[in-house]
């Protein structure tokens, strides 16, 4: 195999200084990370743990294989969002090994809101559902939630991906023999009653968890019965009496033990077949990214110097790489795994799509994953390309994309603009993951470009009426437009919303990469079908 | 002498007499019962022989079957070794009727000292200094009440064909005399099927010392000098050591041939040992004379050089004693320790189970280690909880003091608990360093021999850390190898979390009922992080064998930790500690003990039931008497109660942790 050639040197001013920028914004991403660590804040937190439960991150940890690593999915979501502080989106969603399997696990944060469930909990948790399905993993849910939030009902209830689908996911997943397990360590109400109830295999902890589909308060004003939570719904009659529940826990460590034990059950040997190797790290060390990325995001550099640290030993077996070379594809192992790597480095013109799309072909054909590293502007504009059928190179590259069956993980980790967003596997594609970098941004177009676009169109108008339109005031009228477009292409937004599964140190690429890899080998992959491709 | 030697014992005795028959060129051959079909001494012999079922009386004092195997093994002596049929006169009749020499001494020899009144009686016509007593046939009640005032309180009841501890009371005050000689005569009659006793005058600070003796079919007898064995609690040795602290010349001829002519007077052939009652000032009686070889015939050995196993086989095969009394060389000082399988902290109860870690401090330089024991055996319930001997020799008391310490240190037991920190402490003790013996010294240091709980070392901690880390990287290489991903980064143990600090490998370990969270990090080239309750530090760890070398804080030190089931035994730098790796599921499911339930401590048979259903009863009141091990343990209120039910009767068997009886509070 061929083994990139790095040309940069780390004791360069440039290197430093781009490492000092991306080191910035990464000790903001963890400053951030730590905030909603802290989940509903101190008082919250400090009345939980007087009741003897466990915060939701330490619920995971114990629940997971001692020493395992998690892989924590959209931390950020709803940062930002609602008037307070909704941290995670109130609940904490990722993959991890329980008894040695990889399962995805999704634990209510009742410390905020009563982990009750704004929409973008809800899709947090559809989100990994979606996951789970995707990759053959079991589920399982450690409920301690209050239900839907009521004041935001309106976009939590009715709609297709709202509340309801999860109790849908839950039917279907388990058809599809994706085990669903829920441990309820605190409140199970309503709605919330579905999910141990939809369960294969559930547990309850007792005096902690209920499960009801109404709880004393709305009894009383119905029948004007008077009865306790625990005597409603709570582990005892749960596990001896309605059966609602399968097993009887003492505590929280007792009922995540349980769950392990449920885990080990299971059955589910892992194994779609893929040609590993012994893995080996990279030459270049990942910690290097930060000084490998432009500090200014209109610089152009060679993506290779990405791919060499991120791949086994930095090698990279080319595929057409004299060929529309701002597109760069080849194979490469991580962490041993074998992946296809599709790479901007450039815009895209016509052969550049054309390529790959025939190696995402290739990829699909033999069945290796497809990594997408995303930095781009969009395809070449112009009178030239358009006459060229720039449009339907695109569209091959596009339905290359949408159609390959095999798994595909995208990283933004510069700019991702326009249908490169769609050629390269944007979100709308379908990848089994979609990651960015703090330094990313996501747009239909680049912020000045926007500006530029609707100023021409503004100005048009008014001079077709025979107005004038000074150059201040055509400032005026584009600094909220770059100013709109700058926040609302940034990660933390677009992480808020879900857009991706998370905001990444560059640093930590190759291993989540790697985990993702492993994860997705639960599921049997499927033949490919590709629609039809316009020559 | 004999070709083929059939060693009628088991456990550490067994193995120590192969030994030396072995050495001398002897065929072995060895007995066991199904318990003991795995057993060390099983191996140590040529040749084994299944004598029956565990029980010692189906099996070790089955007198037909033994002689039916020396006869089919062509067994030409039986060394009875100690204990068992050892001191069993009609044993040793049975083997000379059927023509097998019995490694031990002439039949009416062993009956002259059977009964310990009769043997006082000889003694005393053979001039032999005699405790103040009454060792009378006659046994009513009133009768001993009256002997016993007129000896003088306090006293001591002993069963008349006792030893070892058993059927043994002392008597403070006329009022406890009558409830004292019950009990003391139901021990003596399950453990000896005799309730007959004997009174004594109790002396207050007494030392035995013992003399060992040794005589041959042509009228030689020697004594190899003296043992002191003062260190004692509930009249069993605990440490024994020779020669006797304070000892003279004068002093020791004195004994030597009072112990002399106390043989003589029995007509005495081969080993024995006479013990001494003696007064701080000198002043000696005769207690009795054990017509076997002593657990503690070691420390002999080591200050004569002697084979004492050697000298039985020779005088047995008819051969005159080796040396005379003034060849007999004493040189120096050895200090014996008896690890046992007890609970010290919990009144000695004998301790069960399977050992899952063993390491005795064997190769040390003055240090002789006999033991019947290794990893994988069994101590079961069916023989004496003995371990092993620890014995170590050295120019001077202090020198083998500190050598016995040092070894004792060494020993690492996991599985059952041994009284090994227990015997540290009191060779420790200043008392004992010190050589102010008697036989109440145990329990009159009491507070600083048993010191309770002690604070967890920061060392126990890591070094369980570190072997838990060790072993959970073992399992899931292993694992990692067999399975579909045999590269997975999930196989990783670092505890990684996107954006946040790796949480390393989360452990809780439980000290009783604190709970201690340790988190273990890797780096590089076995370079650990350990963060501990307390504070964190950084280690290196490198792994020899079964045990682990950590250097930390600057000190290397050799830990070993042994796994059994989620038990963690720990010993490093000398501590040795029992901790729990903290399981949620395997406790969970227990449901905890009522308070008004009193259970058995043990498993063991009901002996008495001294209340029925109704009685009131004060605190601490005896209830129940259950024999287990050998011993009697007495369940007495824990408070003031009402009997509610007893749920068993004399002569049940019950096992550990069975309610035997209900208490309801009292009626206000």
């Amino acid at each position: 195999m061929t083994v990139i050639d790095s040309a940069l040197d780390p004791r360069d001013a440039t290197f430093a200084a781009n490492r000092e920028a991306m080191s910035a914004l990464v000790a903001d991403l963890r400053a951030k990370l730590a905030a909603v660590e802290l989940g509903g804040g101190e008082a919250a937190r400090a009345k939980h743990v007087a009741r003897n439960k466990l915060l939701p991150r330490e619920r995971v940890r114990t629940l997971l294989d001692p020493g395992s690593p998690f892989l924590e999915l959209s931390p950020l979501a709803a940062w930002d969002m609602y008037g307070d502080n909704v941290a995670s989106a109130g609940i904490v969603t990722g993959i991890g090994r329980v008894s040695g399997r990889e399962c995805v696990v999704v634990c209510n944060d009742a410390t905020v809101k009563g982990g009750t469930y704004y929409p973008m909990t809800v899709k947090k948790h559809i989100r990994a559902q979606d996951v789970a399905r995707e990759n053959g993993l079991p589920c399982i849910y450690l409920v301690d939630s209050g239900g839907a939030n009521l004041p935001n009902q309106v976009d939590v209830f009715p709609d297709r991906d709202h509340f309801g689908r999860i109790f849908y996911n839950q039917a279907t997943m388990s058809a599809e023999r994706i085990p669903q397990i829920a441990v309820v360590m605190g409140s199970c109400t309503a709605g919330g009653a579905y999910v141990p109830a939809m369960c294969d295999e559930s547990v309850i902890v007792r005096d902690q968890g209920t499960i009801f589909l109404a709880g004393p308060p709305l009894v009383k004003a119905a029948t004007g019965e008077i009865v306790s939570a625990e005597a409603l719904g709570g582990a005892d009659v749960h596990t001896r009496v309605s059966g609602v529940a399968d097993h009887y826990a003492h505590d929280d460590h007792h009922a995540l033990a349980i769950a392990r034990r449920i885990v080990a059950n299971l059955n589910r040997p892992k194994g779609a077949a893929l040609e590993v190797r012994a893995p080996r790290p990279p030459r270049y060390p990942p910690e290097e990214l930060h000084g490998v990325i432009n500090a200014d995001i209109r610089k152009p550099y060679d993506v290779r110097e990405v791919i060499a640290r991120v791949v086994d030993d930095s090698e990279l077996d080319e595929f057409k790489a004299r060929y529309g070379t701002t597109l760069v594809t080849g194979f490469a192992h991580v962490h041993g795994y074998p992946v296809g790597i599709v790479a901007n480095n450039g815009v895209l013109y016509g052969e550049s799509a054309q390529k790959g799309a025939h190696f995402i072909e290739l990829c699909a054909q033999r069945g290796t994953p497809l990594v997408f590293l995303q930095n781009v502007t969009g395809f070449m504009v112009g009178e030239k390309y358009e006459a060229g059928g720039i449009a339907k190179d695109g569209a091959k590259m596009v339905t290359a994309v949408s159609c390959a069956k095999v798994p595909k993980y995208t990283f933004i980790i510069g700019g991702s603009y326009g249908a490169g967003n769609y050629g390269m596997c944007g979100r709308a594609f379908g990848p089994r993951f979609l990651w960015m970098w703090p330094n990313a941004r996501i747009s239909v177009m680049g912020g000045e470009q926007a500006a530029t676009v609707l100023a021409t169109v503004r100005r048009d108008i008014i001079e077709a009426k025979g107005g004038a339109w000074s150059a201040e005031q055509e400032a005026e009228f584009r600094a909220p437009i770059r100013a709109q477009y700058e926040r609302e292409g940034h990660p933390y937004y677009a992480s808020a919303r879900l857009w991706d599964d998370g905001v990444i140190d560059p640093a930590d690429t190759r291993r989540v990469l790697a985990l993702a890899l492993s994860a997705a080998r639960n599921r049997a992959p499927e033949p490919t079908t590709f629609g039809v491709f316009r020559m | 002498m004999f070709e083929t030697l059939l060693i009628a014992n088991r456990g550490e005795i067994a193995v120590r007499i192969a030994r030396t028959a072995r050495r001398l060129g002897l065929r072995t051959i060895a007995v066991y019962s199904d318990a003991d079909a795995g057993a060390l001494h099983v191996a140590a012999c040529d040749e084994a022989y299944r004598l029956g079922p565990s029980p010692p009386r189906e099996s070790y004092l089955a007198v037909d079957r033994l002689i039916a195997v020396a006869k089919a093994a062509g067994a030409q002596a039986i060394h009875p070794g100690y204990g068992f049929l050892s001191e069993n006169e009609a044993f040793a009749a049975v083997c000379a009727r059927e023509g097998i020499v019995f490694v031990g001494p002439p039949p009416p020899a062993i009956a002259a000292m059977g009964s310990k009144s009769a043997a006082k009686a000889i003694m005393g016509r053979a001039g032999v200094p005699l405790v103040p007593g009454y060792h009378g046939d006659g046994q009513e009640d009133a009768l001993l009440a009256r002997e016993a005032e007129r000896i003088g309180f306090p006293v001591l009841i002993k069963a008349t064909a006792g030893g070892g501890g058993k059927g043994m009371r002392i008597v403070h005050a006329a009022g406890e005399f009558a409830s004292a000689l019950a009990s003391a005569r139901r021990e003596a009659l399950a453990a000896f099927g005799d309730e007959r006793v004997l009174i004594e005058r109790y002396l207050t600070a007494p030392r035995h010392i013992e003399i060992q003796v040794f005589a041959d079919a042509h009228g030689n007898v020697v004594h190899l000098h003296e043992r002191d064995c003062s260190v004692q609690r509930r009249h069993q040795k605990v440490l024994e050591e020779a020669p006797a602290p304070g000892m003279t010349a004068e002093r020791r001829r004195a004994m030597g041939e009072a112990a002399v002519a106390a043989a003589r007077a029995i007509g005495y052939v081969g080993a024995g040992t006479v013990e001494f009652i003696a007064e701080q000032d000198g002043r000696f009686y005769f207690m009795e004379m054990n017509t076997r070889l002593q657990v503690e015939h070691p420390v002999t050995e080591m200050v004569t050089g002697l084979d004492l196993v050697e000298w039985q086989l020779r005088v047995a095969a008819g051969e005159p004693l080796p040396l005379a009394q003034d060849a007999i060389p004493l040189r120096g000082h050895a200090i014996e320790a008896r690890l046992y399988a007890e609970d010290a902290d919990r009144g000695f109860l004998p301790s069960i189970g399977r050992i899952a870690h063993w390491r005795m401090p064997e190769g040390r330089s003055g240090v002789r280690v006999d033991s019947g024991f290794r990893a994988g055996d069994e101590v079961g319930a069916w023989y004496d909880p003995m371990l092993a001997k620890v014995i170590a020799w050295g120019e001077d008391r202090d020198a083998a003091r500190r050598r016995l310490i040092a070894a004792l240190r060494e020993c690492e037991v996991a599985g059952v608990t041994t009284n090994a920190a227990f015997l540290e402490r009191v060779l420790a003790h200043e008392a004992f360093a010190a050589a102010r013996l008697d036989t109440g010294l145990i329990e009159r240091h009491r507070d600083a021999l048993f010191p309770g709980a002690e604070p967890l070392p920061d060392a126990v901690l890591v070094a369980a850390a570190c072997a838990e880390t060790a072993a959970l990287r073992r399992a899931t290489a292993a694992r990692a190898r067999s399975s579909a991903d045999p590269y997975s980064p999930w196989d990783a143990l670092d505890g990684w979390w996107p954006g946040r600090a790796g949480t390393g490998v989360a452990l809780r370990f439980a000290d009783g009922d604190d709970v201690h969270a340790v988190a273990v990090h890797a780096g590089d080239g076995g370079a650990l992080r350990v963060d501990l309750p307390s504070r964190s530090l950084d280690v290196v760890v490198r792994e020899d064998g079964d045990a682990l070398w950590i250097e930390a804080d600057g000190t290397r030190l050799r830990a070993s930790v042994a796994a059994v089931g989620e038990e963690r035994h720990v010993f490093v730098g000398g501590a040795r500690r029992r901790m729990r790796l903290v399981d949620p599921l395997a406790h969970a499911g227990e449901e905890e003990p009522h308070a008004g339930h009193l259970m058995a401590p043990m498993s063991g048979t009901i002996v008495a039931v001294l209340v029925k259903p109704g009685d009131r009863v004060a605190r601490g009141a005896p209830l129940v008497v259950v024999e287990a091990m050998k011993m009697e343990h007495t369940i007495a209120a824990p408070a003031e109660g009402v009997v509610a039910a007893i749920n068993f009767g004399v002569g049940d068997k019950v096992s550990e942790g069975t309610d035997l009886v209900d208490l309801d509070e009292p009626p206000a």
